[in-house]
């Protein structure tokens, strides 16, 4: 007998788990395949011999999530969520310390780049109230440039987070911008105590309380469709059926690979086509020695060589600008350790083809230059370093299967097709990062419930 | 339901979204917004709890009747009369 569902979400990355409980609570039998050992997807940890344990995204997300985690996830989540307070910028233009909230960001806007009050004011006013629906012609240059024009330093400042946060370039719309501009760097940088293995071991749990039925290990391979609708999906050669389906994979292999084209318009097609994919990034992890300490120097540093913001530079292989993020022990109380992790924006290209020998020779060297540029920081940092090591875009395209180990899903053309797919084929539902501002932590959990709330109103009508 | 119903009915609602608002005291034709807090995932929760709870759609297009206490009695009262 085939076994049937509701829903079956494909995927437990932040935007899947959330999407499968939120229809789990309000009634329906959810099945959740994940084709990794472990939950979370890009939100996720690994631990390494010496008592080491790095996270890869917990780098920071604003206030939103605590709210949000408070009402579909649990208030036991919520309330492990605390402010990051020493945010630092170091670059040939400015370094200073600020709580990123957008009291401090008008006072440096004024005392650091002698902008005009009434501009400031102007342009937070402008940016804060953009929305979804307004005019996309305009890109982020060109705001910069009709509120500061010329000025280099403060174009850097203001989108150098941003970028970071989510792949997003000048080119992008200034909308895109403006929306994650507004949550992102209004009141202060966010992170969950406990780290990330905790906070998904939490969600697993609530899942399971709720019902949904949870298969790790279990790549979903074709979603099957009849009449232009929805039946199933054959995971790890077994078939499942179900009234909806909800792909928290990428967004162009569900349509192309799992689904296939020819279900679909050939306009709809030839839009999916168009939809370009963020970059990708490399991280360099050290585990400090056990018993060793590092003074506070802040705990993301957004660090920089280079003359002044430059997005393609921001992803080139020959490396200027990273941010570091610093784990002190009180991250994950009742521990002693202290981890870091040097993160920096990276092209798929640079790395894909490489031969086994230059991968990893170019692997050491993102490593070693990695350690000169954090040095100055941490002057002793060598003699304390325990345990290394480096990811790169095909680290994570392994672990995630994104394509292209894209690490914030579209750029913005994505939205559309995802959320135009249960218009193409009924039933069918993506969630995840996506068009970019349905990005990073925030954005991921957000859209879960958005399109769940779509679901639910499918799967009732049914 | 009548129209009274109904109006405890969306309080109720709003209640288990925001938890923390003292709802006694809601102007009933003033925006919901600002009264009680919400933002438009919080709307959005509304919107399926009203599915959940008594069956009733509130397509994307009339989401603005929702934004006073009133406006969404008045609008609701008809979908849920039968409930
Ligand atoms: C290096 C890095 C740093 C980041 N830092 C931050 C940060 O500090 N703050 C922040 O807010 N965001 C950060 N982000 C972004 C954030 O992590 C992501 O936007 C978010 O976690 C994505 O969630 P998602 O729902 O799109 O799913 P993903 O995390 O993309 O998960 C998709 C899941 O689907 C699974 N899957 C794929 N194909 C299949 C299949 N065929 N069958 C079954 N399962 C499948 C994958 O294994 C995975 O678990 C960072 C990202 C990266 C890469």
């Amino acid at each position: 007998m085939v076994k049937k569902y509701d829903a079956i979400i494909i995927g437990g990355g932040l935007g899947g788990l959330t999407c499968a409980n939120r229809l789990a609570v309000s009634g329906h039998k959810v099945l959740l395949l994940e084709s990794h050992i472990k939950l979370g997807g890009l939100a996720t940890w690994f631990k390494r011999k010496g008592g080491h344990i790095f996270d890869i995204s917990l780098h920071g997300f604003p206030i939103g999530m605590i709210k949000t985690c408070r009402k579909y996830w649990s208030k036991q989540i919520a309330d492990s969520i605390v402010q990051l307070k020493g945010i630092r910028f170091d670059n040939p233009q400015f370094s200073f310390t600020t709580t990123f909230d957008k009291v401090d960001f008008k006072r440096l806007l004024k005392e650091e780049f002698s902008i005009n009050q009434e501009v400031i004011d102007d342009f937070f006013h402008t940016v804060r109230s953009m929305n979804f629906f307004d005019d996309q012609s305009m890109t982020t240059k060109e705001l910069f440039e009709k509120f500061f024009p010329g000025n280099d330093a403060v174009t850097r400042m203001l989108m150098e987070p941003i970028a970071y946060a989510n792949g997003s370039t000048l080119d992008d719309p200034a909308i895109t911008y403006g929306i994650v501009f507004s949550n992102f760097m209004d009141k202060g940088v966010f992170t969950f105590r406990g780290g990330t293995d905790v906070l998904i071991k939490a969600m697993a749990d609530i899942l399971e309380t709720n019902g949904v039925d949870v298969r790790l290990r279990s790549p979903a391979q074709k979603i099957l469709v009849r009449d232009k609708k929805v039946y199933g999906v054959i995971a790890n050669g077994e078939e499942y059926h179900c009234d909806a389906i909800v792909s928290n994979a990428n967004l162009i292999s569900t349509i192309n690979d799992f689904t296939g084209a020819s279900h679909f318009d050939d306009d709809f097609i030839e839009n999916v086509n168009k939809v370009r994919l963020n970059n990708s990034s490399c991280q360099v992890y050290i585990g400090i020695k056990k018993g060793e300490k590092i003074d506070y120097i802040g705990d993301l540093l957004f660090t920089s060589t280079a003359g002044k913001f430059d997005s393609k530079m921001l992803c080139a292989k020959d490396v200027t600008s990273r941010t570091f993020s610093i784990y002190y022990p009180d991250i994950r109380p009742g521990t002693d350790m202290y981890s870091i992790v040097a993160s920096t924006n990276a092209n798929y290209d640079d790395w894909a083809d490489l031969s086994e020998e230059n991968y990893q020779r170019d692997k050491k060297r993102l490593i070693d230059t990695s350690i000169d540029a954090l040095e100055k920081y941490i002057p002793d940092i060598r003699r304390k370093i325990d345990y290394i090591e480096a990811a790169t875009p095909r680290t994570f395209k392994h672990y995630t299967r994104h394509l292209r180990g894209a690490s914030f899903g579209t750029k913005f053309e994505g939205l559309k097709v995802s959320m135009e797919l249960p218009k193409q084929i009924g039933g069918l539902f993506h969630t995840g990062s996506v068009g970019i501002i349905m990005s990073g932590w925030l954005g991921a959990v957000n859209y879960g419930v958005i399109v769940a709330n779509n679901v639910d109103k499918h799967l009732r009508k049914c | 339901m009548t129209k009274e119903e109904v109006r405890q009915a969306v309080l109720d609602i709003i209640a288990t979204i925001a938890p923390d608002e003292d709802l006694s005291t809601i102007n009933r034709d003033a925006p919901l917004r600002e009264q009680a807090g919400l933002d438009s995932m919080d709307f959005l929760d509304i919107v399926m709890e009203l599915r959940k709870r008594y069956n009733v759609d509130v397509p994307e297009k009339d989401y603005m009747e929702l934004v006073s206490l009133n406006s969404s009695t008045n609008y609701l009262a008809p979908k849920m009369a039968d409930k």
